[in-house]
C-alpha cells in the first residue's frame, strides 16, 4: 500500500543574524493512514519545525524549507500553489498545538472556532456548521454542549480548551492529525485522558496521527511507530516495541536511561545525557551527537552517519554497533 | 436556542460580560463619568437643536445688538444682533458632526493601513511606516493652515486636513498592536487550519488589536473639536453665516469687554467638548485594561 505522507529529505533552514540555523536537516520518513506515529526529541531538535514544514507554515523570512519533497496523496505539498496548500490546512492535514490556553482566539466564541474550518472548506451553511460544532463539541466529551458553543475560551479551563482544540482538529475528518506536544502544558490526569480520547477518535475516524512529544511514556503507550530526533535528523527509527526493547542508537539508549521506570529498582540513579544539547549554529562536523556520546569511535568525527536497517522497520544512524560494547 | 445551566453558568450571559464590564467601570471612574455626561449633553444639543434653540441661528433683531443676556436673548446677542444661544447650540452641530466625521474616516484608514503594515510586515511595513512619519511631522494646524491655502477655506477642507493628520495616529497605534498579536498562536491556529490572509487580518488580528484604537478614538475626537474650533478662529474654517464655536469666539474676542458672553460661551463649550472627549478616553483605557478595571472587591 501506498504510503499517505512521504517525507523525503527535508531540510529547513533559518537564516538569523547569528547565521544559518539548519533545524531541519534532511529528514525522511513515511507514514500509512490511520497510523500514529511519534517524534520525539529534546527541546530543538527540529521536532515541531519539521512538522510545520509539511504545511508550509514556516514563516519566511526568516525560516525556509530549502530542500526536500513533502508527499502527500500523491501531491508534493512543497510544489502546489498557495491556494491548494491551505485547502489541505484544517482540511486533510489538521494540526493541534501544544498551548492549550492561548491556541483559541479570546474575542471569538467557541462554536464559531469550531465551525469557521467547517465553512471553510466543506461549503457548509452557517446553521450546518454550528450543529456540526455542537456534535463535535459532544464527541470530545464536553458536556452541556450546544449551550457551551455561545461561550467564549476565557470560561473554558486548559482541558477543555485542548478538547476544543482537538474537536476543530477534527472537524473536517482529516487524514491526518499533527499534534504539537498537545499535552505539555496541563496536568498528568488531563493528559491521560485527552491522550485517550484523541487515540479513540482518531482510530474511529481512521486518521492517521503524529504526536510530537518530548514525553516518551506518551509515545511508549500511543505510538506505533517512532521517530527519534537528534539535531535536526533523524537518529532512529523503528516500532515502538523496537525503539523501547532494544534501542540502538547512543542517544536513544541515553534517553531510556534517563527517565524512571516502574520496574526499575527505586534506589537506583538516573542517568542523564551528559554535555549540553546541540548548537544548531555550530553542528560539529560528522554524528552531531558525538561530543556527548559514550561509544565514539574516530570515524564519528568526520562523516554523518546515514540510517541504516537493522530489521524490517528497525532503522539507526550510528556507526557503531552499540550491542557489540 | 437552549438556555442550559451547568454548575451555575450560564454561558450566554457571561459571554456578554466584557462590554458591559467596561461599561460598569466607565461609570466608576468620576472624572469620565462628568466627561461622559457632558458628552450626552453635547450630543443632544446636536441632534436637538432646531427644538432646543429659541430663535434661527441666521435670524436678526437689529434693534438688539450686542447685548448682554435679557430676558428675550438669554445669552445675549451677537454683533448683528443673532441669538448667542441659539448660535451657540447650532455650533455643537458643527463641532460635534466634525469631530465624528473626521475621527470616523481617519480611524477607518488608519486601522486599515495599519493592519496592513502590521501584518505583511517586510517592506511593505517599512514603506507605510514612512509615509506615517511624513504626516506625522507637520503640526495638526499647520496642516489645517495648508490645506486652506492650497485648496481654498471652508469646513470640508478642515475635515480632510484633519483626517490627513490624524490616521497615522491610529496605524502607528494598530500596526503595534497586530505586530504583537499576529505571534500569538492563535494567528498561527487559523493559518494550520487554511485561513486566508484577509480572514486572519480581520478577523484574528483586528479584534485583539482595537482596544487602544477605542481609547484613541476618544481622544481624537476631542483634537478634532479643538482643530476645527482652531481653524474657524483663524478664519481657515467654517465659513459665514454657519454657527461655529470657534467663529464666535473669534468676533466675540472683538467686544470683550462690551459683551463678554459673546466669546465666553462658545469658549467654554469648546473647552468643555475636549476635555470631556479626554476624560472618556482616559476613562476608557483604564476600563479596557482589566488590571486596572478593578473588577471585585479588595478584601479588608
Amino acid at each position: 500500500m501506498k504510503p499517505l505522507l512521504e517525507v523525503k529529505n527535508l531540510h529547513t533552514h533559518f537564516l538569523t543574524d547569528d547565521g544559518l540555523v539548519k533545524a531541519v536537516g534532511g529528514i525522511s520518513y513515511d507514514l500509512h493512514e490511520g497510523e500514529t506515529l511519534g517524534l520525539v526529541g529534546e527541546s530543538g531538535c527540529g521536532k515541531s519545525v519539521s512538522a510545520l514544514s509539511i504545511l508550509r507554515l514556516i514563516p519566511n523570512p526568516p525560516g525556509k524549507v530549502v530542500e526536500g519533497e513533502v508527499f502527500f496523496e500523491g501531491r508534493d505539498l512543497m510544489k502546489v500553489s498557495e491556494d491548494e496548500i491551505r485547502e489541505v490546512r484544517g482540511n486533510k492535514i489538521a494540526m493541534i498545538f501544544q498551548e492549550p490556553m492561548t491556541s483559541l482566539n479570546p474575542v471569538l466564541t467557541i462554536g464559531y472556532q469550531i465551525a469557521e474550518p467547517l465553512t471553510l472548506h466543506k461549503g457548509l451553511s452557517k446553521e450546518e456548521s454550528w450543529k456540526e460544532a455542537g456534535e463535535l463539541l459532544t464527541k470530545v466529551q464536553i458536556p452541556e454542549a450546544a449551550a457551551r458553543l455561545r461561550a467564549y475560551p476565557h470560561l473554558f479551563s486548559g482541558g477543555m480548551r485542548q478538547r476544543v482544540m482537538i474537536a476543530m482538529g477534527l472537524g473536517c475528518n482529516p487524514k491526518l492529525i499533527i499534534a504539537d506536544e498537545p499535552t505539555t502544558a496541563l496536568d498528568v490526569t488531563i493528559q491521560a485522558q485527552l491522550l485517550e480520547l484523541m487515540k479513540g477518535l482518531t482510530r474511529d475516524f481512521g486518521t492517521a496521527l503524529i504526536i510530537i512529544t518530548h514525553n516518551l511514556g506518551v509515545v511508549a503507550r500511543y505510538a506505533d511507530r517512532v521517530n527519534v530526533m537528534y539535531a535536526g535528523r533523524i537518529v532512529e527509527k523503528g516500532s515502538a516495541k523496537e525503539i523501547y526493547g532494544d534501542p540502538r542508537h547512543p542517544y536513544t539508549i541515553g534517553l531510556m536511561a534517563s527517565v524512571p521506570r516502574l520496574d526499575m529498582d527505586v534506589k537506583k540513579k538516573l542517568i542523564p545525557i551528559e554535555g549540553q544539547p546541540p548548537d544548531l549554529l555550530h553542528i560539529p562536523a560528522g554524528c552531531a551527537f558525538r561530543p556527548r556520546c559514550n561509544y565514539a569511535v574516530e570515524k564519528c568525527q568526520e562523516v554523518i552517519p546515514e540510517l541504516t536497517t537493522l530489521a524490517d522497520k528497525h532503522e539507526v544512524a550510528c556507526w557503531v554497533d552499540v550491542r557489540r560494547n | 436556542m437552549t438556555t442550559a445551566t451547568m454548575e451555575g453558568t450560564e454561558p450566554r450571559r457571561l459571554s456578554q460580560v466584557g462590554f458591559k464590564a467596561i461599561v460598569r467601570a466607565l461609570l466608576k471612574h468620576k472624572l469620565s463619568r462628568v466627561g461622559l455626561v457632558i458628552i450626552v449633553l453635547l450630543f443632544s444639543m446636536a441632534i436637538f437643536a432646531p427644538v432646543l434653540a429659541p430663535y434661527h441661528p441666521n435670524e436678526q433683531d437689529l434693534y438688539s445688538v450686542l447685548q448682554g443676556p435679557t430676558k428675550k436673548h438669554w445669552l445675549g446677542t451677537d454683533n448683528v444682533g443673532r441669538d448667542l444661544l441659539s448660535r451657540v447650540i447650532y455650533g455643537a452641530r458643527l463641532s460635534m458632526s466634525v469631530g465624528v466625521v473626521a475621527t470616523a474616516f481617519s480611524a477607518t484608514i488608519g486601522v486599515i493601513v495599519g493592519l496592513i503594515a502590521g501584518y505583511k510586515g517586510g517592506w511593505i511595513d517599512q514603506i507605510i511606516m514612512r509615509i506615517t512619519d511624513t504626516f506625522m511631522v507637520i503640526p495638526g494646524l499647520v496642516f489645517v493652515l495648508v490645506m486652506a491655502s492650497a485648496l481654498g477655506p471652508g469646513i470640508k477642507n478642515v475635515v480632510i486636513a484633519i483626517i490627513l493628520f490624524t490616521w497615522p495616529g491610529f496605524a502607528r497605534i494598530i500596526r503595534g498592536q497586530v505586530l504583537s498579536v499576529r505571534e500569538l498562536p492563535y494567528v498561527e491556529a487559523a493559518r494550520a487550519s487554511g485561513s486566508s490572509g484577509l480572514r486572519i487580518m480581520f478577523k484574528h488580528l483586528l479584534p485583539n488589536s482595537l482596544a487602544p484604537v477605542i481609547v484613541a478614538s476618544a481622544l481624537s475626537l476631542g483634537a478634532a473639536v479643538g482643530i476645527e474650533a482652531g481653524a474657524a478662529f483663524l478664519g481657515v474654517g467654517v465659513q459665514p453665516p454657519t454657527a461655529s464655536w470657534g467663529k464666535a469666539l473669534r468676533t466675540g474676542y472683538s467686544y470683550l469687554e462690551r459683551v463678554p458672553l459673546f466669546s465666553i460661551a462658545p469658549g467654554l463649550l469648546i473647552t468643555a467638548a475636549v476635555l470631556s472627549f479626554t476624560l472618556v478616553g482616559d476613562g476608557l483605557r483604564d476600563a479596557l485594561d482589566p488590571r486596572l478595571r478593578g473588577e471585585g472587591k479588595k478584601i479588608k
